[in-house]
């Protein structure tokens, strides 16, 4: 598992990373069932305190990412309807990129694009 | 999990200093990270819970016990690294160990040996001739050999230097992973605390200012800074205290959504350091 955590960055370090293993769930390369670090080897690892990924479990536990048990250590959870939603829309955000990209190659305006979206979406 | 060390309204009172009604818990598994001026009361508080000092009033409580009692059992979990040497100078590790051991009912040949290999101790060496760092570590390794369950460390890095400082930092986390471990860990040197502290405890004048976990430090504290022309009698008073200079201010508060509310995005917002916290701290506390 990479986590990356930069010292320098606004966002505190333990969003920094549940916000790192949400992607690494959403984008599959985290495993349902698959062991997790526990909090304590991870603190190491990462060098920083206990407290930090405590609380970053803490979170992924209850947006329902992760789930623990006690003695044998941290698991990726199966995939709730709000993940999943979270996957789509992270999908839906990637394609929608790439419309982008092809939008302005062509040089259409982002008014001209709303409008076939809406006539697409309401077909 | 629960409380390893308990200070109830603890006070001592000496000639020119006092500590002053000392109400400090340390929670077991955690690193405590325990900060303050040199002459704040840190070292007189250590001392207390040590029972190297007994206090005037109050109550000192470790893993639930009283000194009173239980002095032997209690002393038999504690890890004590001092700043110094507090053994013999011209005896060896060896002898150290021979008269340090039997002291000790959980006392471990084989992991005291392990340590002495891991920082390369010589055993046969006078204490007189090791260097500082090599002196923490001798010091260090017996407290572990023992199995201590709260390790405390008075001012453990100063005099070192800072790759030793960093080796350290390596081995206390990783003497952590170990989960009912605690480490109560005095400094000034608040930068070897960013790292590995859970929570921080602050003392000033002889009194305890706070304990707190550093994600409430940092959702309770800000550094914020703006044009002076900001500044009036009310708004400054959502600070704690106001550094001025002719380029601007920067002051430390303690009420974020206060400065948000009045300043808006005139200002920058951004998180102190244990050191920034420490020296606005220093200049007064007008309303806590």
């Amino acid at each position: 598992m990479q986590i990356i955590i930069s010292n320098s960055s606004k966002e505190p370090i333990y969003e920094q990373i549940t916000n790192q293993i949400k992607s690494s769930i959403l984008a599959g390369e985290l495993q349902e069932g698959s062991a997790i670090p526990s909090m304590r080897n991870l603190a190491k690892d990462l060098q920083i305190s206990v407290i930090t990924t405590k609380r970053a479990y803490e979170e992924l536990e209850k947006a329902g990412f992760i789930y623990s048990i006690v003695g044998k250590g941290s698991f990726v959870a199966e995939q709730n309807l709000e993940v999943i939603r979270e996957k789509k829309l992270k999908v839906i955000e990637e394609q929608l990129s790439a419309v982008i990209t092809n939008s302005r190659e062509i040089g259409l305006s982002l008014d001209e694009l709303k409008q076939l979206l809406k006539i697409l979406y309401e077909e | 999990m629960g409380n390893v060390v308990e200070l109830k309204n603890v006070t001592k009172n000496f000639e020119e200093f006092s500590v002053k009604n000392i109400n400090l818990q340390v929670k077991q598994g955690f690193v405590t990270g325990f900060i303050g001026e040199n002459g704040a009361g840190k070292s007189t508080t250590i001392k207390m819970m040590m029972n190297l000092l007994k206090p005037d009033a109050g109550e000192v409580k470790l893993f639930g016990l009283d000194y009173k009692k239980h002095e032997k059992t209690i002393k038999e979990r504690i890890g004590f690294v001092y700043d110094g040497n507090i053994f013999f100078e011209g005896l060896n590790l060896k002898d150290i160990k021979r008269i340090v051991a039997p002291a000790y009912k959980q006392w471990d040949d084989t992991l005291f040996y392990q340590y002495v290999e891991q920082f390369k101790l010589p055993l046969n060496k006078a204490i007189k001739t090791f260097s500082k760092g090599m002196q923490m570590k001798a010091s260090l390794a017996i407290a572990l050999s023992h199995h201590a369950e709260l390790i405390i460390m008075d001012e453990p890095t100063a005099g070192l230097d800072p790759i030793f400082r960093r080796e350290l930092l390596d081995l206390l986390q990783e003497l952590m992973i170990e989960g009912n471990r605690t480490i109560f860990f005095s400094t000034h040197i608040t930068t070897d605390l960013d790292r590995i502290a859970d929570y921080i405890a602050f003392m000033q004048n002889g009194e305890l200012v706070f304990n707190q976990s550093i994600h409430d430090l940092a959702e309770n504290y800000a550094l914020v800074k703006g044009g002076m022309d900001l500044l009036d009698r009310d708004t400054e008073k959502d600070f704690v205290h106001i550094h001025r200079s002719s380029t601007g201010f920067e002051a430390l508060t303690d009420n974020i959504k206060e400065v948000k509310n009045t300043f808006g995005n005139t200002v920058i917002i951004e998180r102190p350091s244990l050191e920034d916290i420490m020296y606005y701290l220093k200049g007064g506390i007008h309303h806590v």
